[in-house]
């Protein structure tokens, strides 16, 4: 009996190792790059937590999608740019200001680079910024509650792209103008023929001052060349006080770039000596200009209803009257990225056109400032000699070199979009050491803390621009997709992918122990101080003012408090103040009235929201609860009587009996 | 008495005031929804939630099954009990003045007839709570009932609720015993 097994399994042997060398071969496109302790790698067990939160911008959706690392998986979407029906950001009366601008309303963002706060050169989980790039924005969203905080506007920048990047104590945010425009010496955008570009288009980068509690101002704008600004980060360390953006189009080429912006051999990155700048405003220097921009912020103080507020100058450096404060480093080819390594002695930058990656040293770019080792200037700003600034080239790094992060322990991790891979390289010797594939063509990449001195080099993520082949196909669009790489061993190995919202660009990631103790669960109903809360159901009531109707209305767990509502006459502007009435953890209620316009609320534990309704004709109409949030949610509604215009019905609200 | 008995006596007094500072009793609950716990800390003058906003969860919970909410500001022994510590404190210390051994016993004895009594008076509180159930409430279980344990665990619905003497409690004991114990040891002596 025992030996007839033994045969049987000797049989099997040779089976499985040709149907193992079969299965192999098929996979063609290499993707067997995963293995089988990938799964356990990535495993959260139900009722733990992921390790890390991963923030990924939401690009043209406008939003931060939030994900938990390892797992892949969405935790949450914070609405930033763009209006969210989900909980009524951008529609309730508390948040509909956030998304005010120059231009007016603008309810739709194209978000692009979130960055973490630091201190000390770390991440400190206090906030994350994002900028947006049509409407030039930068966001700051408060960690503590997952919520947009405050938005400012960018003036004089058309197209926000090289933003939102933070120096090492988060004294500035950084933002840069993608598009040149043709700028006035009042610094209008003016009515001339584009092609004037050459005399008449100047772009700007902009200095963002953060507050202790996180108000952000613009404190100053330097003027610059009329070349495409395109991402930029601090200096740390040694680089501390200095900050880098890239810029293509130094042919100042305004059609067909594709080719025209393509032709010098080499384009700038700008080295910015913001320290230097920031002690030029100190001592009044450059100039108040006409800058008008709008600011929103959630003030606190009142309930936390967004206000704006419109700040019409802006203070203009100019680096040809103040000396020290810009100077081009010469970079091939057309350079997109730009990235300095955790010790802050080297610049990266990624020539998407390049067949090198070319790594500057600070240490020599201080010393050919100070020997001026020029080889000519652009619009009075010294441009150093490539040579003389140069720390090594990484030779053969893929097609289309475009971001670097690193791993704290002397490795730089470059995406190379058209090769589609991410190669791993040695920072001080410049060798290629490792090389992963990914699914397919990856713009950013990110490590946990992999822009700021301190990184977990634990996992990476790509940041894929194409996706097909790798999930369900649902049409010709689909979610672009991350993949999950280890990098802690020697080789790069692919844990998992998970498909993500809109188009991500860049993304951040920190600890998750770092947030959570930040974390706020429900908000103090003795704190709320909205001019139209009702912390108690004694307090609940309704008062006209014209055809204006004020609803103090609350909501417990599981009514609402009044139920029915009489006296409401068509032509009526009725604002329902929902208090939720609820102090516990994760227990929102939501209010929506049929034929609202404009969105339904989703109201936190201890908060206060406006929504606004318009009846337009008579009769009884229910509202209800959205979220569901007892045994007895389906009870939780009421209605509201609408009489005709000219009707004298008084008021009639209540609760029960 | 001696001295040294004498101060034993008062400290067995002073020790009460440690009454006013912490709880005496505690109940917690836990349930599938509430992983972290919610519970609830007697004190010699109120009831409050361990975290500030439990009771007024724990009383939103409750309306679910017809229980009346509890509201430390209608309860007449939260009033009363303040004074019956301040008594024991004071005539503590007038024993320990006197130096009458057999005081001692006095006040031994009246603070555990009010210990006995405030053990059934929490007893019949928790069971009117428990009982005395809002006929229109939404969550009726037939033969249910929701008195809290004396003391030690009870699953109620999905809620496993545990009731346990806190540090108060002990301050109590840890009071009667020095008495005890003084009176005990200036038995052999002529006051």
């Amino acid at each position: 009996m025992k030996k007839q097994m033994y045969s049987h399994r000797f049989w099997m042997l040779p089976a499985v190792v040709l149907i193992s060398i079969t299965l192999f071969g098929c996979n063609g496109n290499g993707n067997f790059s995963s293995n089988s302790d990938a799964a356990q790698k990535v495993y959260v067990a139900p009722g733990e937590l992921d390790e890390f939160y991963g923030f990924m911008s939401g690009g043209y959706n406008g939003q931060l999608g939030v994900y938990g690392l390892p797992s892949g998986r969405h935790i949450f979407t914070i609405p930033v740019f763009s209006q969210a029906p989900v909980n009524g950001y951008g529609y309730s009366e508390e948040s509909k200001a956030m998304l005010n601008t120059t231009h007016g309303f603008v309810p739709w963002g194209d978000s692009h680079h979130p960055e973490l706060s630091q201190t000390n050169g770390e991440t400190d989980g206090r906030w994350i910024f994002i900028n947006e790039n049509n409407t030039p924005r930068v966001a700051r969203i408060g960690l503590d509650e997952f919520k947009t905080q405050e938005i400012i506007e960018i003036p004089n920048s058309a197209g926000n792209h090289a933003s939102a990047f933070v120096t090492p104590n988060t004294e500035y945010v950084s933002a840069a103008t993608r598009f040149s425009i043709p700028m006035d010496e009042d610094m209008n955008n003016m009515d001339v023929s584009i092609d004037s570009y050459k005399d008449t288009f100047r772009g700007t980068l902009s200095f963002i001052k953060v507050s202790e509690e996180g108000k952000m101002n613009i404190d100053f704008q330097i003027l610059m060349p009329g070349f495409d600004y395109d991402l930029s980060h601090s200096g740390k360390g040694p680089s501390d006080g200095w900050a880098f953006f890239t810029s293509y189009n130094s042919e100042m080429a305004h059609s067909l770039l594709e080719i025209n912006a393509s032709k010098n051999d080499k384009d700038f990155i700008a080295a910015i000596n913001w320290r230097k700048a920031a002690e030029y405003v100190k001592e009044g220097k450059g100039k108040m200009m006409p800058g008008k921009h709008v600011r929103n912020y959630i003030d606190h103080e009142e309930g936390g209803i967004a206000k704006s507020e419109t700040i019409n100058e802006v203070r203009i450096l100019d680096p040809r009257e103040l000396e020290g404060i810009v100077y081009f480093l010469p970079t091939p080819k057309s350079p997109h990225g730009v990235d300095v390594d955790p010790t802050g002695q080297y610049i990266i930058a990624g020539g998407k056109l390049s067949t090198v990656i070319p790594v500057h040293s600070f240490a020599k770019m201080i010393e050919a400032i100070e020997n001026e080792d020029f080889e000519g200037e652009v619009m009075g700003i010294p441009v150093l000699k490539y040579d003389s600034i140069l720390h090594g080239e990484v030779e053969d790094p893929g097609l289309g070199p475009l971001h670097t992060e690193f791993d704290g322990k002397g490795y730089a991790y470059t995406t190379a979009f058209i090769s589609s891979e991410i190669v791993k390289w040695d920072i001080e010797n410049t060798q290629v050491v490792d090389r992963i594939d990914t699914y397919y063509s990856p713009g950013h990449l990110m490590i946990p803390g992999g822009d700021s001195q301190k990184p977990d080099g634990k996992y990476l993520v790509a940041l894929n621009k194409i996706t097909k082949d790798r999930y369900l196909p649902t049409g010709p669009e689909m979610f672009h997709s991350a993949q999950l790489i280890d990098i802690s061993g020697d080789k790069m190995q692919l844990l998992l992918d998970f498909p993500t919202e809109g188009e991500p660009h860049y993304a951040q990631g920190i600890a998750a122990e770092k947030v959570i103790k930040n974390q706020k669960r429900f908000y103090k109903l003795e704190e709320n101080t909205h001019p139209f809360r009702a912390t108690s159901e004694a307090q609940t009531k309704i008062e006209r003012n014209g055809n204006e109707v004020h609803v103090y209305m609350t909501t417990i767990r599981s009514h609402f408090a009044p139920d029915n509502i009489e006296g409401i006459k068509v032509g009526d502007k009725v604002y329902f103040h929902v208090t939720n009435l609820e102090q516990d953890w994760d227990v929102p209620h939501g209010f929506a009235i049929k034929g609202a316009n404009n969105a339904e609320l989703l109201i936190m534990p201890g908060e206060t929201l406006t929504l606004t309704w318009e009846p337009k004709e008579t009769g009884v109409f229910p509202f209800y609860c959205t979220d569901f949030c007892s045994a007895l949610h389906q009870e939780m509604q009421g209605y509201v009587r609408v009489s005709p215009e000219n009707s004298d019905i008084d008021f009639k609200y209540g609760t029960g009996q | 008495m001696k001295t040294s008995h004498k101060i034993w006596m008062a400290f067995a007094a002073l020790l009460l005031i440690g009454i006013y500072l912490v709880p005496i009793w505690s109940i917690g609950m836990e349930a599938p929804q509430y992983p972290e716990g919610i519970g609830m800390n007697i004190m010699v003058d109120n009831i409050e939630g361990k975290e500030p906003q439990d009771l007024k969860n724990i009383n939103g919970l409750n309306h679910y099954i017809g229980m009346k909410p509890i509201e430390p500001a209608s309860i007449p022994e939260l009033k009363i009990m303040p004074y019956i510590f301040g008594f024991l404190i004071i005539s503590g210390l007038v024993i320990a003045g006197t130096g009458k051994r057999t005081l001692i016993l006095f006040w031994l004895g009246i603070f555990i007839l009010v210990s006995i009594a405030g053990l059934v008076d929490f007893y019949l509180w928790g069971y009117d709570y428990g009982h005395n159930l809002n006929p229109d409430a939404p969550i009726k279980v037939p033969g249910m009932t929701y008195q809290p344990p004396l003391i030690g665990s009870k699953q109620l619905l999905n809620i496993n609720a545990t009731s346990l003497p806190h540090i108060g409690f002990y301050i109590s004991l840890v009071s009667m015993s020095i008495a005890g114990l003084a009176w005990w040891k200036s038995k052999d002596q002529k006051s």
